[in-house]
């Protein structure tokens, strides 16, 4: 059973290289991999099944001890997160599949696309699953360097222009991140997360706060956290809507992911929660008044992208019961919205040949299939009542309230305003692409919608709905998924056995302060 | 846990070096600047895996006296890793010089897009001789005009972002004012127009197609394209006539 542990990591690689030898026939390489993506997906709900049942999953790679070798770990987190994200990569996959059939197919590198797609699955299937800090930067590098090509696939001026950046500020994330790992393995002598637990729990508070600080930044880059944010919105607008509408939403949330591990359990309610909810308040303002600013619908969606990183940042940042399950709820509900609204992006410039929306209008009339795929999920990153983004905000808004401190109050009134803010944003984007007289490039640019494409983003905004209705007991089991991490002592224990996990000086209780055990 | 000072400044200064090279503007330095941080952080990690002691190999000595193997096995991952990612920032150096003749990381967009509306709002920028307009920007619009004499000046466009495919859409604050475009071609590019009627460029040259007088004017800002083209137009007429 511990053996599903490695099938999330194994088959996409293992995909990635049959689709490589066999990329003179696109009908083959397109099939094998949707059927791959296919069977992490059964992987993935087969996972989530089992996990409530008996708990944490560890599957130690080659039997070394845990302290030495690889582990892979699968708690209620890692479940939930393996599922979103392949149900997302699997209807994107079936999106692009559309799309390189309606773009000019000799152009379009597909025997590069296929493979890299799935080596960036195998990164953030990896990064969700790692149990120690060196796979996890393996992971991240992986899903980096497969998201160095696809953000440059045709090599355009504008793509190499805008990786440039991109790279470049990935691989100073990187190299922070691995002198952070140096610095703990020289400081502790291991890397295992749950070793790391026991033993970090026991240095001094300024080595503690020096290895906190360099992972923080590290992986606040790659979740685009405000003050380390600037790169996203001038990456990820250039590359093709499925490529941007993975990346928006698998790419960050592992940052988020990360951070929500290192926050829990290495560190656990640490010193800097003041930062975190100091860099959300930011996030969550600035991030929503450049999306107001912009007139590019690609570009508008990149900022309230980085606005609502805030929100997970926030629950993060209380570290209490509540907040912790607002945002493992945020997050998968996030992850899926932002994907779908980058795909409906890709939908309307399929349409009406421009993301510009100076020169978008009347597509309503025109297209109203793709106004209500739009439509939906705009309200629910919005977070207007019946939708599970209204859900997730109501969660993270009580937890700010119930923490009861000036902090608090003003993060509840910074994401009150960032959701209005986003409705009006939302707004602003219907009224001049959707309402109006239909505008010259609508009208010129008369080409018919591939259904394939249509298909696979109605799939997905079935899947937000989904999560709306499945919104009771979703909050139950991250209810769960939060007790078990403010615990620490299941993730240790089923890693390292009880005796270690005896061993734990701290843990968090339901109201996120810092109970010491020992 | 005692270390080695050797090794420690070895790293320092390759840190220090690589993060002067990483700060340099062309990717190609970047990216040996990335080489030597790399480098110097898996210096690190051999500095974290404490004394040197005997080869690792299970029975030749005791486990206490052998040299923790671990951080080394990771050493050797990430030079892997960094080997492949040198590799790609390479390719992108390559083919950005292919694209665009250089390999010099490109500002922000929107950076440029502010700067752009803010002079033509001024509307006497184009007055400003390159030296004056953005150092950098102007120093690189003139090496290009040297390399491309029939070029006319463009200290503001002449970078990444101002070749010819990279999207530069109106936004809503362009609203209202002429269509942007890339290249302010105001009073410059009439001098080495070579289809200019009188080749002059006094004051009356300058003038819109209603009589306005250009300069001062927001909404008929030097490098507003259509009122170019029809300034254009308009000369020519009065040429012939």
């Amino acid at each position: 059973m511990e053996l599903l542990l490695a099938l999330p990591v194994v088959l996409p690689l293992a995909g990635a290289a049959a689709t490589l030898l066999l990329r003179h026939r696109h009908k083959v390489q397109l099939w094998l991999t949707i059927l791959t993506l296919a069977a992490i997906l059964a992987v993935a709900i087969a996972l989530i099944a089992l996990v409530p049942a008996s708990g944490v999953l560890v599957l130690q790679i080659g039997d070394w001890t845990p302290t030495q070798g690889i582990v892979l770990v699968a708690d209620r987190i890692t479940a939930l997160m393996l599922l979103v994200s392949s149900a997302v990569t699997l209807a994107v996959l079936l999106y692009s599949s559309g799309q390189t059939v309606a773009e000019n197919s000799e152009r379009t590198p597909v025997a590069i696309y296929h493979p890299t797609y799935l080596a960036l699955v195998a990164g953030v299937s990896m990064a969700f699953l790692a149990g120690d800090l060196f796979n996890l930067y393996v992971g991240f590098e992986v899903l980096l360097a497969s998201s160095y090509v696809l953000l440059t696939l045709g090599g355009s001026a504008s793509r190499v222009r805008a990786a440039t950046t991109y790279v470049i500020v990935s691989l100073l994330s990187s190299v922070i991140f691995l002198s952070a790992i140096a610095a703990i393995y020289a400081a502790t002598g291991t890397v295992n997360m749950a070793m790391l637990a026991v033993r970090l729990d026991g240095l001094q508070e300024g080595t503690r706060m020096v290895l906190e600080l360099l992972l923080l930044v590290a992986f606040a880059i790659k979740a685009a956290i405000f003050p380390l944010s600037a790169w996203l919105p001038d990456s990820y607008p250039t590359a093709p809507a499925p490529v941007t509408a993975v990346f928006a939403g698998l790419l960050t949330k592992v940052g988020i992911y990360a951070i929500l591990r290192l926050e829990t359990l290495l560190f656990p309610a640490s010193q800097l929660s003041n930062l975190l909810l100091a860099a959300a308040a930011l996030s969550l303002v600035i991030g929503i008044l450049g999306a107001v600013a912009q007139t590019d619908l690609k570009r508008v969606l990149s900022f309230t992208l980085v606005s609502h990183m805030g929100y997970m940042l926030l629950g993060l940042g209380v570290s209490t019961r509540l907040g912790m399950t607002a945002t493992i709820f945020y997050v998968a509900h996030h992850i899926t919205v932002q994907s779908t609204l980058f795909l409906v992006a890709g939908l309307i410039e399929q349409r009406g040949g421009t993301t510009n929306l100076a020169r978008l209008g009347g597509l309503a009339k025109a297209a109203p299939v793709i106004a209500v795929l739009f439509f939906v999920p705009a309200m629910n990153l919005a977070g207007i009542p019946p939708f599970s983004g209204f859900i997730g905000k109501v969660g993270l808004v009580e937890a700010g309230i119930a923490y009861d401190r000036p902090a608090g109050w003003i993060l509840v009134g910074a994401s009150v305003l960032t959701s209005l803010l986003t409705l009006y944003a939302i707004a602003k984007i219907w009224n001049r692409a959707f309402w109006q007289a239909p505008s010259e490039d609508v009208v010129a640019n008369d080409h018919p919608v591939p259904r394939v494409m249509t298909g696979a983003t109605t799939a997905l905004v079935a899947f937000s709905v989904g999560l709306t209705l499945a919104a009771g007991p979703l909050m139950t089991y991250s209810d769960e998924a939060a007790r078990t991490v403010l615990e620490r002592t299941p993730y240790v224990s089923a890693v390292l056995g009880d005796e270690a996990a005896g061993e734990l000086h701290y843990r968090i209780d339901d109201a996120g302060e810092k109970v010491v055990e020992r | 846990m005692s270390v080695s000072l050797a090794l420690l400044l070895t790293a320092g200064v390759l840190i220090a070096c690589g993060v002067y090279l990483v700060l340099e503007r062309t990717l190609t330095r970047v990216v040996l600047g990335f080489v030597l941080l790399g480098n110097g952080v898996n210096l690190l990690f051999v500095v974290a895996a404490g004394r040197p002691g005997t080869p690792p190999f299970e029975g030749t000595a005791e486990p206490s006296e052998m040299t923790d193997p671990l951080p080394l096995a990771m050493v050797l991952t990430a030079i892997v890793i960094s080997l492949g990612v040198t590799a790609f920032g390479m390719a992108l150096a390559y083919r950005a010089w292919q694209l665009f003749g250089h390999d010099e990381v490109p500002d922000d967009v929107e950076d440029r897009r502010v700067l752009r509306r803010s002079r033509r709002r001024s509307g006497d920028a184009d007055d400003l001789p390159w030296s004056q307009a953005l150092s950098e920007e102007a120093r690189r619009g003139a090496l290009r005009r040297s390399q491309e004499p029939g070029r006319p000046e463009d200290p503001l466009g002449d970078d990444l972002s101002g070749a010819e495919d990279v999207p530069q859409d109106a936004t809503e604050a362009d609203e209202g004012e002429a269509r942007p475009v890339r290249r302010p071609a105001g009073a410059v590019g009439d001098a080495e127009d070579p289809d200019g009627p009188d080749g002059s460029d006094g004051p009356e040259d300058r003038d819109g197609p209603d009589g306005a007088p250009t300069t001062g004017d927001p909404a008929q800002a030097p490098g507003a394209g259509p009122a170019v083209e029809t300034d254009h137009h308009h000369r020519d007429g009065r040429g012939e006539a």
